[in-house]
């Protein structure tokens, strides 16, 4: 059923497949001030700075980097719980940052979103089935009470609960169930898109890949679009189709998912695949190590030219004065970096 | 003689939901200069083996009921708390997981790195504050001596890792224990740390005992890896054994339910199925039987003791002679 809605709203335009989500320019400035009594601004924080991507019906886009990198704010700004400074979030043809109170919360019933804490994101006092079906009360998406439980018994089946759980509480369930219910409560309403904001990150790895393979299989069924954010490269690796790479709130290197990984352009992409061991000790001994000095900088200080200069093992010169924009190293592979081959190609 | 020998050591909580078995009947040795690795899930007994080989066990609730922790041939367990103090932080240090709260707010940097070193090495403050500056130069801290005067909240997590290494390492232990100690940090800045640790082991011939469950981690830096599921050791080897032909299900599940930045990669990837168990309430037989997908009636009722395969290779499994990774890396 959500699929032919879908569908339906892409042709109904004009013939081409439509993004489901489009990101443009997007920009969260947060201001930094000094003094209690009479605050003035002293600076800014660019947690996200003109970050653009198009996530397309049925995709998933991994978005990956370190902690400071922006890309929970990204996310959260894309849900309008942080409200951008500038730029643009288009879901079917509506930029949601223009969007107000009821006409905002219809729109936005297209997205849903998974948090990374299987435990602090479910009320303990609510019942799993009242959990899952918030949404579906909140949108009045049922016809009755018989209704209402018949939908919250199909989503926790679904997911691969049973139905029966819906009486049961949170802490009664374990850490992979409870993802599940996160899992669960996210499609309730419908959505066209789910923002996982490193759904597995806090799960035991033996319970990592049967969310994972959970993800997966609902995708096919409902084809729904991911944003997949994680600081675990392979992890997204196994989701993702297309992968965004963040540093300092840029995106500095996005591509598809077979590229970035035999092919990475962009230093930090580079250095960052090569810190992640894999788990052979002969294969492991045999990849290209680069252990990148010091810490990411601050984001209410960031170096001049190239954010990534400072600890950059292939800087040269200009990368401190020269601010290099994501360009197309070659075809569907965008990389801000002046010394990835294909850059200054003209 | 092995540097620290751990026989039969059973730790065990009196809890609310009954008596919980946190280690049960674990045997290893580390030798001087080697890197060990214990790997396992949330819950698998690997932090208390740790805490128990220091002396740290909180009691009650928490017990040793059995077994002896040697260090070059002395029972820890049998000194007393004034003895274990001298032994503590001088001959065995502990890196602990959270560098946020392993370090005191309200004491500078100084303070906290001086206090062993006047303790163990009987130097001035002033001999001990050179030492300390020394120490934090050499895991890598810019201008080290104005960062002593400064407090842990001016630090970011990886350099506040990097004092919690400075403090370990400060009195030159002979074993030193990391407990989780990169979990928490971004990958790049583990890799920093754990190079420097590597790097430091090999110079001071330290034997090192890292705790993890990150399976990439140890394959990249242990020479042996202890495998624990339950409070057990399930499986144990030279790292290139348990990685290429691991010989415990759960250890095969492991590896082939975590997603690999590199190496082909599968359509699907391969959980382990069901959930870790209760420790309060474990299954009969052998504890991992309900989610192998070897198991037999014989498993249920009786649990498999570590048998030895090869030099070296135990494993603890009935049918260990069927259970291979399937899939070989390339």
């Amino acid at each position: 059923m959500t699929q032919t809605a879908i569908s339906e709203t892409q042709q109904a335009s004009n013939g081409a497949v439509q993004p489901m989500l489009e990101v443009r320019d997007l920009k969260v400035y947060f201001p930094v001030t000094k003094g209690l009594i009479l605050p003035r601004q002293v600076g800014s924080i660019k947690a996200v700075d003109d970050v653009s991507f198009n996530i397309m019906p049925g995709e998933t886009l991994g978005l990956v980097g370190e902690s400071g990198s922006g890309k929970s704010t990204a996310a959260r700004t894309i849900m309008q719980l942080i409200r951008p400074t500038a730029g643009e979030v288009i879901i079917d043809g509506q930029d949601l940052s223009k969007l107000k109170g009821a006409q905002l919360r219809q729109t936005r019933r297209r997205l849903g979103i998974v948090f990374q804490d299987p435990v602090g994101s479910l009320n303990p006092r609510m019942s799993a089935g009242n959990i899952v079906g918030e949404p579906i009360k909140i949108h009045r998406l049922h016809q009755s009470g018989q209704d209402f439980r018949d939908k919250v018994a199909a989503l926790l089946k679904t997911v691969g609960l049973n139905a029966g759980m819906a009486n049961r509480f949170p802490h009664e369930f374990s850490g992979g169930q409870r993802q599940r219910l996160g899992v669960a409560r996210a499609l309730a309403a419908q959505p066209g898109l789910i923002v996982l904001d490193e759904p597995v990150s806090a799960l035991d790895v033996s319970i990592q890949a049967q969310i994972i393979n959970l993800l997966q299989d609902l995708q096919e069924q409902l084809n729904v679009a991911y944003l997949f954010i994680a600081h675990d490269l392979s992890v997204v690796r196994h989701i993702a189709d297309r992968v965004a790479v963040m540093y300092l709130g840029k995106i500095v290197e996005i591509t598809t998912k077979e590229k970035l990984y035999a092919n990475p352009a962009h230093p930090y992409t580079k250095a960052l695949l090569s810190a992640v061991p894999i788990a052979d000790p002969i294969l492991d001994r045999k990849r290209q190590r680069i252990v990148l000095d010091g810490d990411i900088p601050s984001p209410m200080n960031p170096p001049p030219g190239c954010v990534f200069s400072t600890r950059c093992p292939v800087a040269i010169d200009e990368c401190s004065s020269y601010v290099p924009e994501l360009r197309e190293t070659s075809p569907d592979h965008g990389t801000a970096c002046i010394r990835a081959t294909g850059y200054g190609a003209e | 003689m092995s540097l620290l020998e751990v026989k039969n050591l059973s730790t065990y909580f009196d809890t609310e939901s009954g008596l919980i078995k946190a280690v049960d009947d674990v045997s290893f040795t580390i030798e001087s200069g080697e890197i060990l690795g214990l790997v396992g899930e949330s819950g698998c007994g690997k932090s208390v083996t740790a805490l128990s080989v220091m002396g740290l066990v909180p009691s009650p609730p928490g017990r040793i009921v059995n077994g002896e922790v040697r260090l070059d041939g002395v029972d820890l367990l049998a000194l007393s708390d004034a003895e274990l103090r001298q032994i503590r932080g001088r001959r065995i240090a502990m890196i602990f997981q959270e560098p946020m709260t392993s370090l005191n707010p309200v004491l500078t940097i100084e303070r906290q790195l001086t206090e062993p070193l006047e303790l163990h090495m009987n130097m001035t403050r002033r001999q001990a504050a050179t030492r300390s500056a020394e120490l934090l130069d050499m895991v890598g801290i810019p201008d080290p001596e104005e960062r002593l005067w400064g407090y842990p909240h001016q630090l970011s997590g990886g350099m506040r890792q990097r004092v919690m290494i400075a403090m370990a390492l400060s009195c030159e232990p002979e074993l030193l224990i990391a407990d989780e100690a990169t979990t928490a940090l971004d990958v790049t800045i583990q890799a920093q740390i754990l190079e420097l640790m590597q790097d430091l082991t090999s110079r001071l011939n330290t034997a090192l005992l890292i705790i993890t469950h990150n399976l990439g981690v140890v394959a990249r830096y242990a020479d042996r890896v202890n495998v624990m599921y339950a409070g057990k050791i399930r499986e144990k080897g030279k790292a290139i054994e348990i990685f290429r032909d691991p010989k415990h299900p759960y250890t095969v599940g492991l590896l082939n339910t975590v997603p690999q930045v590199e190496g082909p990669l599968s359509e699907r990837l391969e959980p382990i199925e069901g959930d870790i168990p209760d420790l309060a309430n474990l299954p009969p037989g052998c504890s991992f039987q309900p989610r192998c997908r070897w198991a037999t009636e014989q498993c249920g009722v009786e649990d498999p003791t570590l048998t030895e395969l090869t030099d070296g290779h135990v494993t603890a499994c009935w049918e260990h002679a069927l259970v291979n990774k399937g899939k070989v890396l390339a």
